[in-house]
């Protein structure tokens, strides 16, 4: 349960080894989280030593995200550690390249699985679980690449989009039932899993994202960017005419 | 047989903070109570009145909140035995109008008539006179009270089942449903008060002069000024009063000393902008305020709408406080631990903490209920802007220094304490844990509050 200045008690982190789902946990921690779970495929066995350090209860549990059938029975699993769930992170995806994508036409639609589909069975695990108790929130970690998908990584780029509108669908469908949704556009965020990408313009890290959600928590949004730029960077993107549009590298 | 599941309604305290979810459900009797206890779901029930306690303590996140307030019906004065029986959704607003047209008051009030009987019992209230006369629970001669096993128990301050009657005396609601109370009457011969008025110069004056004059009257009660700077800081606005006789009234006042002008209120505007309350208008308030005041004054005749519920005459102004809205602190220091008293209201007015309802009052003997709050010492209530940065952590400084002094919180006012720090400042808690498992045994009863503080 959020209480009167905005201090939530449990997080569930799905993806619980993504680099911005752990800084979210972790700022979650220090503004007062007792207890966290970290879901993963195979769990997380060595948690990060700060969330214990800041006086957090770390738990961890198994959570495949191509495996959809699994999905409620992971949320039950996270109820039964932690009590209710005041907040859920789902931070998980792979990023991949988009020339090896188009090389091998499975691996890209393994890559969509995770970055789109596990997220609809998982966000509506969640959800049900949080219309049920009454509250809490869904931060869903959706990316500037699905807000315009750009050809040079649209693999990646058109699960974000698709993820994105499940989000705010979602978001809607919860209106009025104590339950909300904060979708995160993160821009360029450099972790290990954009190691081998080029930087972009606007960066923003991992702690930098955490703050953004924390004050979108605490404000009641249903959206944040991160860097707060690219709200209106990409208000213009989205006006840029297909043929230059088309031409642009990154 | 389970009703249609309504649509679930979003609840809030006075505060309007950390809205959940929950289905609402008014019973009108104490049968249709009795029924929604037998079809509780998996997240509970939990009954709620007026929703004037400021935090999570009248929600039920996913459960079912019996809406108390049509439990109504007449009122039953019986001036031979000095008390009045009551239907407990009824408020103090329609219960001291009808006492006062008889000659009586209610034993205490809390500093808002919008509250229903069951939600001050629940709270176990205290007003201006606990110095001299304690809180709710202390006159309340029975109650009746609708256990989620399905039974309706009478109970009395000695009867058979003390000891729960104990435990629901300030048992915020979870440990059954108070459907009806019998609660002492006092005799008054005008709706009016007899006011000394005092201003202070400082929080030295102010703390001297109340622990001074305190036993002369039967309410006190000192407004603080927490933004005033240096030694200025908690000079105050001290008002002691008695209730009047007819000879203290003006004449013109003396054909009709009975006549109860609550007045109709007026209305805040439904939205403001975040940060409206901040230290520069609320500071400009309190001059005002404290200037408007006189330097000292005597035996002045007040109506007791304004003499003890001042607020009422704003409707909604807890809006004022805007989207992020407001938390109440409010917690007692034992006599002697003044230093803590002190310690944190200079560290409310160094963060020049935006309140501009900053009460102080000494508190005499509590009552028993294991969770009720008063206590003998020194209680601070102060209303803080939930978006004020650093509120959290300022908060929690303050409660290390209550543990330590030995004192606690009021749990009708908290929304954000944690559990270890609850318990310490409660060591009854485990006793009414026995008596509540008694008449819960399958834990229907729940709140937010219950939650958060893992009480049950
Ligand atoms: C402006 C203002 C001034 C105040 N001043 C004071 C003061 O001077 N002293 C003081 O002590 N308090 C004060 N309060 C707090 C208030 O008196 C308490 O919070 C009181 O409990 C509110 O009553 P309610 O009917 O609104 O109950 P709610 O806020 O709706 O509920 C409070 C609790 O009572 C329980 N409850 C409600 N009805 C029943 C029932 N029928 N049976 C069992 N449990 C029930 C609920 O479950 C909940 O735990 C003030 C509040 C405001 C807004």
């Amino acid at each position: 349960m959020r209480d009167s200045v905005g201090t939530v008690r449990t997080v569930l982190l799905l993806g619980g080894r993504s680099e911005i789902g752990l800084a979210i946990v972790e700022r979650l921690v220090r503004e007062g989280a007792r207890e966290v779970v970290l879901a993963a495929r195979g769990g997380v066995a060595e948690p990060p030593a700060a969330l214990a350090a800041l006086g957090a209860k770390v738990h961890s549990l198994e959570f495949d995200a191509t495996a959809p059938d699994t999905h409620t029975a992971t949320v039950d699993g996270a109820v039964a550690l932690v009590g209710d769930l005041d907040v859920v992170v789902d931070a998980f995806g792979v990023l991949g390249t988009q020339a090896d994508y188009e090389a091998d036409p499975a691996a890209a639609a393994r890559a969509a699985a995770v970055n789109y589909t596990g997220h609809v069975s998982a966000g509506l695990a969640v959800a049900a679980r949080l219309r049920e108790q009454g509250h809490g929130a869904l931060v869903v970690l959706s990316s500037v690449a699905g807000v315009r998908v750009r050809r040079f990584n649209f693999v990646y780029g058109s699960a974000k989009a698709g993820l994105d509108g499940f989000a705010q669908g979602l978001a809607d469908s919860l209106h009025g039932s104590g339950a909300r949704v904060l979708v995160v556009r993160p821009g360029y965020v450099p972790t290990r899993m954009s190691a081998h990408v080029d930087p972009a313009p606007f960066p923003a890290t991992p702690a930098q994202v955490a703050e953004a959600v924390s004050a979108g928590l605490r404000s009641g949004a249903t959206t944040v960017w991160a860097p707060r730029v690219l709200a209106p960077v990409f208000a213009g993107m989205r006006l840029m005419p297909r043929p230059i549009w088309r031409r642009l590298g990154r | 047989m389970a009703s249609q599941p309504e649509r679930p309604v979003l609840l809030t305290g006075w505060g309007r903070t950390a809205p959940t979810a929950a289905r609402v459900v008014r019973p009108r009797s104490a049968a249709q109570v009795a029924r929604a206890l037998a079809e509780a779901g998996p997240r509970g029930v939990l009954a709620r009145g007026l929703g004037r306690s400021y935090g999570d303590a009248a929600q039920a996140a996913g459960g079912t909140v019996l809406d108390c307030t049509e439990l109504t019906g007449p009122i039953r004065l019986d001036a031979d035995r000095g008390e009045v029986t009551v239907p407990a959704g009824v408020s103090f607003e329609r219960l001291i109008a009808h006492l006062l047209e008889r000659g009586y008051f209610v034993p205490v009030t809390p500093g808002t008539r919008q509250v229903t009987v069951g939600g001050a019992i629940a709270a176990d209230v205290h007003g201006k006179n606990h110095h001299a006369d304690s809180s709710l629970g202390a006159h309340v001669r029975s109650l009746t009270l609708a256990a989620p096993t399905g039974e309706t128990l009478t109970l009395t301050p000695d009867g058979g089942d003390a000891e729960l009657f104990r435990a629901t005396l300030g048992g915020m609601g979870l440990t059954g449903v108070v459907t009806e109370a019998t609660l002492a009457v006092l005799p008054v011969e005008t709706s009016y008060m007899r006011v000394d008025t005092d201003r202070t110069d400082s929080l030295d004056a102010t703390l001297d002069l109340m622990s001074r004059t305190d036993a002369d009257y039967r309410y006190t009660v000192c407004w603080v000024d927490l933004l005033a700077k240096g030694s200025a800081m908690g000079r105050g606005v001290l008002t002691r009063a008695d209730h009047a006789g007819p000879r203290d009234l003006p004449p013109a006042l003396r054909r009709d000393p009975l006549r109860h002008r609550a007045g109709s209120p007026l209305a805040a505007p439904p939205w403001a902008p975040p940060g409206l309350l901040n230290s520069w208008t609320v500071g400009a308030f309190n001059a005002v305020y404290r200037g408007a005041a006189p330097r000292r004054r005597r035996g002045e005749a007040q109506p007791i709408a304004g003499f003890f519920h001042p607020l009422d005459a704003v409707r909604g102004w807890n809006r004022l406080y805007g989207p992020h809205g407001l938390v109440q602190y409010q917690f007692v220091v034992p006599f002697g631990a003044e230093d803590t008293l002190v310690r944190i209201m200079e560290g409310l007015s160094r963060a020049g903490a935006p309140s501009f309802l900053t009460v102080l009052k000494r508190l005499g003997e509590g009552t028993g209920g294991h969770l009720s709050f008063p206590r003998p010492g020194w209680t601070l209530a102060v209303d803080l802007p939930a978006g004020l940065p650093g509120l959290g952590r300022m908060l929690r400084r303050f409660d290390e220094l209550l543990l330590a002094a030995d004192g606690r919180l009021y749990l009708a006012k908290d929304g954000r304490a944690d559990a270890e720090t609850v318990h310490a400042m409660y060591p009854d808690l485990p006793a009414w844990r026995k008596v509540r498992e008694r008449v819960d045994p399958d834990g229907v009863l729940v709140s937010d509050l219950a939650r958060r503080l893992r009480l049950l």
